[in-house]
């Protein structure tokens, strides 16, 4: 998608995006002037932010200093303190004894959260909800935080129970010149990372917006701050009362929020700040226009605690960008997304006149996001989206899991599918085995399913959270069929049409009881997806007996990976008896440490052998 | 598909007329009957060899052959069945479909001929009309040459009507001659044992180009184990004798050893695929235009009287009468059509009914002059006249034709066109001889 592309080395970021040298040359070869660092990878890396400054290139984005200042939590609270600026309490010392941390967290009072203090993005983050639970979580986190960031240095803060995330767009330039542009609302959180954030935030009085704004930038003046920053609030659901959390010294994933309320290009102000320009604009002329939504489309699965995933994004149709509908993404149809960086596929961004309006182009136009080929999270942020609590804002950090099995069964679209959604998917079978069937303009394409005398009659399963719905299906002369569901339910489906002007055979009208109707649909290997109604509703067709033999599925002793990834730790010696629930072995795979635990409760005798190859564990 | 201005050529025929007439009502009426009978009929056939025999068949994990058919078949093709009332009231056993199914379909885009046995109709054996309906399958591939997929499942020859199976010129035999010769000519023979090929069905997949076995479920063997043990005294089951595991490791009669019958379907579709056949383009084909007035409206206009003339050759459907050297004529069974097809109204017989009534009774009443006995008296003379109008009736009947494959089919006059487009399709996969004449005297 680039003008000019240069390899800077292997997929794992370690030996490519992170090495500062080859970025360097990279620029040096390609003549660039200055490097954008973008969102993660060494974007808040002081270190490379020196080295561009030491070899000539514009650093777009805040001075090392800064980026030193703010990138460590407890040295930042200690600038915040003295500037005005309200803290949390909680323990940011260097001490770093186990025993030590855990008299700070008894003094702080559970339930705590412990970081790393040069953590971000929920890397080296642990809630501990009780004191017997400390240790293992310091350990954890420390892990953590020592893979990811080369130093196992926490803090301990109290954790804040209900709280809003509200964080402050902040622009400074070379010239002392510092503006907000508003609060953006990230309440709505996974894993301790956002998926819907919207601005402005929404239920703040005048006041407080002022008065947030302005403690945002007096952060930012207590650093010297130079170009596009965060400042992150934790705020009282119920007192409005906000504490400093941390800044991000870098634009931010939901950025967009804030340009499509403020009708700027925070990027375009990024270039000019760090070319030397002032602010292209004052505090006053910073207008708030409206309100818009962010989606963070990921490759994840809501049902298994939100898992990272991968596999090939096998049928990807994206709704259309205007002016209030912004998709931004760097994949398209069959790409795949890998296990080597985090598991995000799109952002999409929407704007209305006001919260509603907003809302509700956001609901549309996640029902236009179709995806099938890997396992997203569509349905579940539709399903965020239309509770009624988020429409009336009731939105805290802990949304997700105080309506969590809500949530969930309206993402399943599996358990209860409507009769219309199985005509569809039988619609889309149909459908493309009359298209497959063309190979001329021959009789034998017009009379599809033609048979002397008779119907032909296909019985077609479809199964669905396992369970089989066996659809009697009557080819009927002309592309009329007429469809008896498990339920007893008949239905007469037909003229089954490729919508619009025929390019894309994946949008289908149809005539389901004398309703005509459009969906979409991508029959992928065995499995059929329907999109319709904004719903995202995936069906598996049976393999046959020879397909699947010798695949050794469904054996219970077996303990899988849920994802492909690195084995780290091997927790079991040879001798050893296992328990049901025992940590096997643990690995990392998307950033993330994974454990795999003993799962079946069958009494086995004690482990006779580890051994681990590049891809198979063995028991 | 249609040939080009055939339509500027014929004109555009009116209907708006005639269709209100009490005629066509009544006629629509009639004939609407006959093709709902046909239905009925057809569906009842589809079931098989009952439902004992059905359960039987699938309780041993085999697909039932109209299901094998469904799948060896592209997903969506028609198939253009052929012969489906053969053995229709012709015995005393029910013999639906004669044992066999046979059709045109498409696998992988070509078409092909597919014979299948029934193993839920008396073992799948072979009664003088499942050979009778086998060879016509094969003279259809090979006249049209289309590659020949045998779905095999028989225990061979109907052993009491042996004397009218096994040994005559178009008898058992001729399926294998029929075999070599179309291999000969590049016509692909696959066979695909998904039960037993017991005796003269063990040729089939001996003398095929490519054989797909099912484990444990195909035999191939000319004696069975009963006639081993009879013979030899030698017991052995039917796996050891003749199994899938035997023919493709030991013997090499089969080449591919399928776990189940959906495995060896898959299989048989792959070589079909990979036979690489073209279709000779031979005429230049548009896209078809739908018909310009409802398929059915012919109901109306042919009815169930079938000495009312009505205007209509290697295609030949036959849509009403069909008498004496007007059958000849118009290329009946006698003159080779490709395809020949009845509708349910229509009649075949050397003479009407009327007719032969007519012309017996007045040579009984000339050659009763003749011995200077008494001539019957008129209402004595019209019962004899029924009796022969009977006879003449049931026995010109459509069903009674086509159970004796007389035609390849009794179809819906409204599917006329669909069939005809179908095997004029087939027909092109071989290619068109020049015609030659021989001698005219009239």
């Amino acid at each position: 998608m680039a003008d000019e592309a240069y390899w800077i080395g292997a997929a794992p970021s370690s030996q490519s995006y992170l090495q500062q040298q080859k970025i360097i040359d990279v620029a040096k070869k390609s003549g660039a002037q200055g490097i954008h660092p973008g969102y993660g990878f060494l974007s808040e890396n002081s270190d490379f932010a020196n080295l561009c400054e030491q070899e000539g290139i514009t650093f777009i984005g805040p001075p090392a200093s800064a980026i030193l200042s703010m990138g460590s939590k407890s040295e930042s609270k200690e600038i915040m303190e003295p500037s005005g600026v309200p803290i949390v309490k909680g323990y940011h010392g260097e001490n770093q004894d186990p025993s030590f941390l855990l008299d700070q967290a008894r003094d702080i009072g559970f339930p705590v959260l412990i970081k790393a203090v040069k953590g971000g993005g929920g890397k080296g983050m642990r809630v501990v909800m009780q004191e017997k639970d400390f240790m293992e979580n310091l350990e954890m986190a420390k892990g953590e935080s020592r893979k990811h960031f080369s130093d196992d240095r926490v803090l301990i803060e109290k954790y804040v129970q209900r709280p809003r995330h509200v964080e402050v767009q902040v622009f400074a330039d070379k010239y002392g010149n510092a503006v907000y542009l508003f609060e953006r609302d990230c309440s709505l959180q996974r894993r301790h990372q956002k998926i819907i954030e919207e601005a402005p935030a929404p239920g703040l009085s005048p006041e407080l917006r002022k008065e947030l704004g302005e403690a945002a930038v007096r952060a930012a003046l207590a650093v010297g701050y130079v170009g596009a920053g965060t400042v992150e609030f934790i705020m009282d659901t119920t007192t409005h009362e906000f504490f400093f959390m941390e800044m991000n010294t870098r634009l931010q994933v939901e950025h967009p929020v804030t340009e499509m309320v403020t009708n700027t290009d925070l990027v375009e102000w990024q270039l000019l700040v760090a070319s030397g320009y002032e602010l292209p604009a004052t505090q006053d002329e910073i207008q708030l226009r409206g309100h818009s939504f962010e989606a963070r489309i990921y490759a994840e699965n809501p049902d298994s605690n939100f898992l990272p995933g991968s596999g090939p994004l096998s049928y990807l149709r994206t709704p259309a960008e205007a002016h209030d509908v912004r998709v931004e993404t760097g994949v398209r149809e069959k790409d795949e997304v890998s296990i080597h960086y985090d598991p995000m596929i799109a952002k999409l961004v929407v704007w209305g006149a006001d919260r509603s309006q907003a809302l509700n182009k956001l609901r549309t136009e996640l029902g236009n996001y179709t995806i099938a080929g890997l396992p997203t999270n569509i349905n579940f942020l539709q399903a965020c989206a239309g509770h009624p609590e988020f429409a009336a804002a009731n939105i805290t950090t802990d949304f997700i899991d105080d309506h969590k099995s809500v949530l969930l069964r309206a993402a399943d679209t599996e358990t209860a599918v409507p009769n219309d959604v199985f005509a569809k998917a039988v619609a889309a079978i149909m459908h493309a085995k009359t298209l497959a069937a063309r190979t001329n303009d021959s009789p034998w394409d017009g009379l599809q399913h033609f048979r002397l005398n008779s119907h032909h009659v296909e019985n077609i399963t479809l199964l669905a959270h396992g369970v089989e719905h066996t659809v009697n299906v009557e080819c009927l002369p002309g592309d009329r069929y007429t469809l008896t569901l498990p339920n007893g339910t008949t239905m007469a489906v037909e003229d089954i049409r490729t919508s619009g002007d025929g390019s894309d055979e994946s949008f289908i009208d149809v005539t389901i009881d004398g309703h005509r109707s459009r969906c979409n649909a991508a029959l992928l290997d065995h499995d059929v997806h329907v999109f319709t109604e904004g719903n995202h509703f995936t069906f598996s067709q049976p393999r046959e007996s020879y397909e699947m033999a010798d695949s050794g599925a469904d054996d219970p002793d077996k303990v899988a990976a849920p994802m492909t990834g690195t084995v780290v730790k091997v927790m079991v010696t040879p001798g050893q008896e296992v328990k049901e629930g025992d940590t096997l072995l643990v690995m990392e795979a998307m950033k993330m440490e994974v454990r795999l635990r003993r799962v079946t409760q069958l009494a086995r005798g004690p482990v006779s052998d580890t051994r681990v190859s590049s891809s198979l564990f063995f028991i | 598909m249609a040939f080009r201005a055939s339509r500027r050529l014929m004109g555009v025929l009116s209907l708006s007329a005639d269709v209100a007439s009490p005629v066509f009502k009544e006629n629509f009426a009639n004939v609407k009957a006959e093709v709902e009978n046909l239905r009925v009929l057809v569906n009842t056939i589809k079931q098989g060899g009952g439902a004992a025999a059905v359960k039987k068949h699938t309780d041993r994990g085999k697909l039932l052959p109209r299901d094998r058919i469904n799948a060896v078949l592209d997903k969506g093709s028609p198939f253009l069945e052929i012969g489906q009332l053969a053995g229709y009231e012709l015995y005393e056993d029910v013999v639906p479909c004669g044992g066999i199914i046979t059709g045109i379909g498409r696998v992988h885009g070509t078409e092909c001929m597919i014979v299948a046995n029934d193993a839920t109709v008396k073992g799948g054996s072979y009664y003088p009309i499942t050979v009778k309906k086998h060879l016509r399958a094969q003279e259809i591939a090979l006249k049209n040459h289309l590659p020949c997929i045998y779905l095999v499942d028989s225990g061979g020859a109907n052993l009491p009507r042996q004397a009218d199976v096994f040994p005559d010129k178009n008898h058992f035999g001729r399926i294998f001659f029929n075999q070599a010769n179309m291999s000969a000519k590049n016509i692909p023979q696959i066979a695909c044992v998904m039960g037993s090929c017991t005796a003269g069905g063990a040729y089939v997949p001996a003398m095929s180009d490519e054989t797909v076995i099912v484990k444990e479920q195909g035999t191939i063997f000319l004696a069975g184990p009963p006639l081993v043990k009879a013979a030899i005294g030698e017991e052995i089951s039917a796996e050891e004798l003749g199994g899938g595991d035997l023919h493709t490791r030991v013997s090499g009669v089969a080449d591919h050893l399928a776990i189940d019958d959906a495995h060896a379907l898959s299989i048989v579709r792959s070589t079909v695929k990979n036979l690489n056949r073209i279709k000779p383009q031979q005429v230049v084909t548009r896209e078809s235009r739908p018909p310009l007035y409802d398929p059915e409206t012919v109901y109306g206009i042919v009815g169930t009287d079938y000495r009312k003339a009505f205007d209509v050759p290697k295609f030949t459907v036959i849509v009403g009468g069909s008498f004496g050297a007007g059958n000849y004529g118009m290329c009946g069974r006698a003159y080779d059509p490709r395809f020949m097809y009845m509708w349910p109204n229509a009649k075949i017989s050397v003479m009407g009914g009327d007719q032969a009534a007519n012309v017996l009774s007045t040579l009984d009443q000339v050659k009763r002059r003749k011995l200077g006995e008494q001539e019957l008296s008129t209402e004595e003379e019209e019962a004899r006249k029924q009796v022969i109008k009977d006879r003449y009736m049931a026995e010109a009947h459509a069903y009674f034709a086509s159970a004796r494959l007389w035609d390849d089919g009794v179809i819906d006059p409204a599917n006329t066109r669909d069939v005809l487009g179908l095997s004029i399709s087939a027909s092109l996969c071989a290619p068109i001889e020049p015609t030659k004449f021989g001698v005219f005297r009239m």
